[in-house]
């Protein structure tokens, strides 16, 4: 089995992960490094000592708003932003449950209403997202999504998308080329 | 008129409407004729990526093997459709195994992709092609001066697509300046807003969000412009969950880019999509209407 390292540097933008000087720019820069179990230097630090089950398991990588300032800003080249994302996928496929956020349950309700309409359908999303979470939170989203819905911005009924079913048989092939990822 | 191959993003249809409705309004006008992409689906979105990056990367691919058919550049007004766009088109032309395998699965609904898109972001063609010197000969209703805090966001500037400065970027500024408004000094133009975690983590979203209108208020701005759908609906729609959670009293109008343009441009406030904004603009409307108009008669 490849090592933890070597796993994100074979993914597109974990290549330069073993430049890192530890200089602290991207979690100097992070507007949220201080809601992270371990902010983004100290993330990248733990990947290379083949600290596996402790970044997917923590909730850091899941707060990434991809702003991309910590990608512009390292010196090193680094792309703290895609080995978020990455860290994200392997935690996702690896089924490591992650506590204290809510935002991989918010991101698969999303990805699901794209699979089911082409496009993405916010009132769905949203309802299943409160379905699988909490359901009593969504009374209070209520007012704001009333006002969406009073200004034409909140469709009941999802688009009709023409691509829908191309969409559905090319997500079908592509896992059989590659198999289970 | 130039052609392009317009992509509108999920959200120009939806909690976006003032954008897609605001593009499409001022596209002729600007000499820009944009042609609605056949059959698209989502971009692949910045979720989606997080949790399965090559599947993401084959959902974009399937909209850039039809925008490629097309011999036109894509556009797209979605600073979050951009990134991801622009992103997936960079990786299939860096990665040729992953494009060999996407190509393996497009075939399945007779499509190829060969890399030759040129994805661009609207504000960039507007900036670059339409030029504000030619904008400025087009204005109808000049903007009196009206003050507006240019808001970037984050995926319009970076991480880097050689248009504009990701950490001091300037093009929003100069269109404003080039309606007859007033581009505002504002530090925070390019933080982040919060993104789609207004949902999964509504407290940390607010706080951000409440940063920007503070900032805005702070240097005299009547209103916020941007170009992302997200932004604009997190710092509209959700301004009153700002304003009960801090106890503030923010009632700045947040308005799309291309809506403001629209209003110099003399096109109506309906077209543009105004009466879907949740902060009322009608005051900064009045400014800019009830002001003595200089330019209406000789534009």
């Amino acid at each position: 089995m490849k090592s933890f390292v070597d796993e994100v540097v074979a993914t597109p933008g974990g290549e330069n992960i073993r430049a890192c000087i530890q200089c602290g720019v991207c979690t100097g820069s992070c507007p949220v490094a201080n809601e992270m179990e371990y902010p983004p230097r100290e993330i990248i630090a733990m990947i290379r000592a083949g600290m596996r089950n402790e970044v997917l398991s923590s909730n850091s990588m899941w707060y990434c708003l991809s702003c991309y300032m910590c990608t512009v800003r390292c010196p090193r080249g680094i792309k703290p932003t895609e080995i978020a994302h990455t860290l994200e996928c392997l935690a996702n496929q690896q089924g490591f449950r992650v506590k204290g956020t809510r935002t991989p349950a918010m991101y698969r309700s999303f990805v699901s209403s794209i699979k089911g309409n082409g496009r993405v359908h916010e009132l769905g999303m949203m309802f299943r997202y409160y379905m699988t979470t909490n359901p009593l939170a969504a009374l209070k989203m209520l007012p704001v999504g009333l006002k969406l819905f009073l200004r034409h911005r909140m469709p009941l009924i999802p688009k009709r998308v023409k691509g829908k079913e191309d969409l559905s048989k090319l997500i079908q092939k592509f896992a059989e080329i590659r198999g289970s990822e | 008129m130039k052609n392009y191959s317009y992509f509108p993003g999920c959200s120009s249809e939806a909690t976006a409407k003032g954008l897609g409705l605001s593009v499409q309004a001022i596209a002729k006008t600007l000499d820009m004729e944009l042609i609605e992409l056949e059959n698209w689906t989502c971009c692949g979105s910045t979720p989606y990526g997080s949790l399965s990056e090559r599947e993401a990367i084959l959902v974009a691919a399937r909209n850039l093997a039809l925008a490629e058919k097309t011999g036109l550049d894509m556009v797209t007004p979605c600073s979050s459709c951009f990134v991801t766009l622009y992103g997936a088109n960079l990786r299939l032309k860096q990665h040729p195994q992953l494009m060999g395998e996407v190509n393996e699965a497009l075939a399945i609904i007779n499509l190829e992709y060969h890399g030759e898109v040129r994805v661009r972001h609207l504000i960039e063609v507007v900036f670059n092609e339409v030029t504000p010197e030619v904008i400025t000969s087009k204005v109808k209703r000049s903007l009196n001066g009206l003050k507006v805090a240019p808001y970037y966001g984050c995926q319009m500037v970076r991480p880097d697509y050689g248009f504009d400065d990701p950490e001091f970027p300037q093009s929003l500024d100069i269109l404003v300046n080039s309606l007859g408004g007033e581009a505002v000094p504002y530090p925070l133009k390019n933080r982040c807003c919060g993104g789609s975690l207004i949902i999964s983590e509504e407290g940390l979203a607010l706080g951000l969000i409440r940063k920007l209108l503070e900032n805005a208020v702070e240097n005299g701005a009547q209103c916020i412009i941007t170009p992302c759908p997200l932004c604009q609906t997190n710092l509209d729609a959700y301004q009153s969950r700002v304003n009960s959670k801090f106890k503030a009293h923010y009632n700045l109008p947040v308005l799309f880019t291309s809506q403001l343009i629209g209003i110099a441009l003399g096109i109506d406030p309906i077209s543009l999509g105004l009466n879907t904004n949740i902060v009322s603009p009608s005051k900064m409307l009045d400014y800019i209407y009830k002001v003595k108009q200089g330019v209406e008669s000789g534009a």
